[in-house]
């Protein structure tokens, strides 16, 4: 794909990620995790984020009718795309056992992968359970 | 201005994670999401590095906003769940097992490079 095509999706992109990103700061201003305790509001913000992308890609990629080209660069890639995290959660855990905080490291490092992977997986199965009873499924 | 921050590493960091993944898949293929464990393995080490720094507002822009959205747990956990759904469970269990280990190792020697 040519350089000029590429535009609008990476401007798309970069808007959805500008606000993904605030909102996920807004999150931890507004919920914060002191030094040491468990970072509740960033797994929050990632299995939310997980549960998000399940509806949204199965009503982009399993829908009759195909969305404007540019919902999911902006919604999927941009914005929950810069609302998780990868880096926050590896700093984290890493803090946590630098801390000595060991179980409460291993706990927050297996809880996130789970409970983003079941997030998805729930997440995609409702939503295309409730095409199938509207009858949209393609 | 601590949001202005914020927003402008999210609206360079997410871009840059498109077209990392977009260039790393057209040389690797689509068996398997290499796009998306680099840039999380990449900015985790980056992150790691940035504890070596103690403005606030080069933490707002560079890590909260520039790594927090380089990096995803969204697309990761959406193509995992690709590989599973298609058969590739052993593809989707690598894929968990791996970004999380080479994560973990990526900020671990971002932090000690930091001097941390």
């Amino acid at each position: 794909m040519h350089v000029r095509a590429q535009l609008p999706v990476a401007g798309a992109v970069a808007a959805g990620g500008a606000l993904g990103a605030a909102a996920r700061h807004a999150a931890t201003l507004l919920w914060p995790t002191p030094a040491g305790a468990f970072p509740w509001t960033v797994l929050g913000v990632n299995t939310l984020g997980c549960a998000l992308i399940g509806v949204l890609m199965v009503l982009v990629t399993e829908t009759a009718t195909a969305p404007h080209p540019l919902v999911r660069p902006f919604l999927g890639t941009g914005v929950l795309g810069g609302f998780t995290t990868f880096s926050a959660f590896a700093l984290d855990t890493q803090r946590l056992l630098a801390a000595g905080e060991t179980v409460r490291a291993l706990a927050y490092l297996a809880a996130t992968p789970l409970g983003a992977l079941a997030a998805v997986a729930a997440a995609t199965a409702a939503t295309r359970a409730a095409l199938a009873g509207k009858g949209r499924t393609a | 201005m601590n949001w202005l921050l914020v927003l402008a590493g999210g609206a360079v960091g997410a871009p840059l994670r498109y077209l990392v993944d977009r260039a790393v898949q057209t040389r690797h293929g689509r068996a398997f999401p290499w796009g998306t464990l680099t840039v999380n393995v990449a900015g985790s080490f980056v992150l790691g590095l940035l504890t070596g720094v103690s403005s606030a507002q080069a933490q707002l822009l560079l890590g909260t906003g520039l790594c927090g959205a380089l990096t995803t747990y969204s697309t990761f956990s959406y193509e995992t769940l690709k590989l599973y759904e298609s058969g590739a469970r052993r593809h989707a269990a690598a894929n968990v097992l791996g970004s999380v280990a080479a994560g973990l190792l990526a900020v671990w020697l971002g932090v000690a490079a930091a001097g941390g």
